[in-house]
């Protein structure tokens, strides 16, 4: 890892200020993959701005309609929230499926979903409910907010502070999980809302997505049935040495299907 | 950039200046000379750099020393000395959780974190708990043993 300067601010505005006065500022939320990234000189940059020090950063309210989740709210905290586990459990069941137990207790939502690894879990949770990402300067709808693979809607130093998801009828994450180390090969959010079903899936492509073919079926019947016949097509799909293309498309129709079975 | 960093390490207020680009383990390890923490994979992947930080299990590799200022943190040093075991030592000595060595510090600060926060410890609760730690000699079958003999023995 190369030398940077560290900085620790304690409100959001001077952190901003920090990042548009660096060479090349960074975010620092929990640093994991931040940190691994600079390990192997895939990032360098020139200052590090720890957001540690912002308080209100930090924390989950239930606000009726929504869940309010501050952007450096680990995952283990959202796991075991009781907050979200009685106004949506399939969230709280999504941060439990993440890493393991020592990246749960550093890793945040904020710094997973700005991220937009397109392997993460919580990309698929966030555009699944359909979600509004909340940043120092307004407000982005997740179906604007995921672009491309490790690319979102965030501009040069915009700060996602907090993420407003709101309460499903009912919601189903279904992953599966790399053996090693469980990011998802493919995951499978699915949420039934009063506009309708969603689909998203993570993990599959180089950014997550909604499947209408998918949302479509569900739509005019809520079954395991109505998927039946829906393949994906695998020129759009991700291929490494843990899947192929035609695998990962296969994946999303098993994966779909089983989060339906959840939910019926 | 030079950094100066206030934590406290087993119970002993330490302060110093490095790098910010110091990790918490080059830390632990390098200056304070507590070598019972290893650095297996260096990628957050092994495990066997865990260590409590504010009383919660984390890969020491992947924190910034410059995160810690103020934070406590224990080690496998603080947990227990030779004349008297933490008994999740006690029972990794007992049960044979270890052939090698090298993954159990970490392995048994995860395992001590697990029992701390998991209300019933019981076989596949222990496994998923332990995901973030690997160990390449056991096979898991004593460790998983030795965390069940001593949360008995810690809720006693």
């Amino acid at each position: 890892m190369y030398d940077f300067n560290y900085h620790k601010p304690d409100s959001i505005d001077e952190a901003v200020q920090l990042f548009l006065g660096a060479e090349d500022g960074i975010y620092l939320a929990g640093g994991h993959t931040l940190l691994p990234s600079m390990k192997q000189r895939l990032a360098a940059p020139t200052d590090l701005i720890d957001l540690a020090g912002i308080d209100s950063l930090s924390g989950i309210e239930d606000v009726g309609a929504d869940l309010e989740i501050g952007a450096l709210t680990a995952h283990d905290e959202v796991a075991t929230s009781s907050v979200v586990q009685s106004g949506i459990p399939a969230l709280a069941e999504l941060a439990s499926l993440i890493g393991d137990a020592q990246v749960r207790n550093r890793g945040t939502i904020g710094g997973s979903v700005s991220n937009s690894d397109p392997a993460a879990d919580y990309p698929a949770g966030v555009l699944g409910l359909g979600a509004e990402i909340v940043t120092n300067k307004r407000t982005i709808a997740a179906d604007d907010f995921f672009t491309a693979m490790f690319e979102t809607a965030l501009e040069e130093g915009e700060l996602l502070t907090k993420i407003k998801f709101p309460k499903p009828e009912s919601a189903a994450y279904v992953k599966f999980p790399n053996p090693a180390s469980r990011y998802a090969t493919v995951g499978v959010f699915i949420a039934l809302t009063g506009s309708g079903v969603r689909v998203a899936i993570t993990g599959a492509a180089p950014s997550v997505f909604r499947s209408t073919d998918m949302e479509k079926a569900l739509n005019s019947e809520f079954s395991v049935e109505a998927l039946e016949g829906i393949t994906l097509d695998a020129g759009e799909m991700n291929s490494d040495l843990h899947a192929t293309a035609e695998y990962r498309a296969h994946l999303c129709t098993v994966m779909a299907k089983r989060a339906v079975l959840k939910l019926l | 950039m030079s950094i100066s960093v206030q934590l406290n390490v087993n119970g002993k207020s330490v302060k110093l200046d490095c790098p910010a680009n110091t990790t918490l383990v080059d830390l632990i390890r390098e200056r304070l000379e507590l070598t019972g923490t290893h650095v297996g994979c260096d990628t957050s992947q092994c495990g066997a750099c865990t260590v409590h930080l504010n009383g919660r299990a984390v890969k020491s590799c992947t924190i910034l020393a410059a995160q810690c200022e103020g934070a406590e943190v224990t080690t496998i040093e603080g947990l227990g000395d030779t004349d008297n075991l933490h008994p999740m030592q006690e029972a990794f000595r007992e049960c044979h959780g270890l052939q090698c060595g090298f993954c159990t510090p970490g392995m048994i600060m995860s395992a001590v974190d697990l029992v701390h926060r998991e209300p019933s410890i019981n076989e596949r609760v222990i496994r998923e708990g332990l995901e973030g730690n690997i160990c390449r000699c056991t096979g898991y079958h004593n460790i998983v043993l030795a965390v069940e003999s001593a949360a008995k023995k810690m809720r006693n």
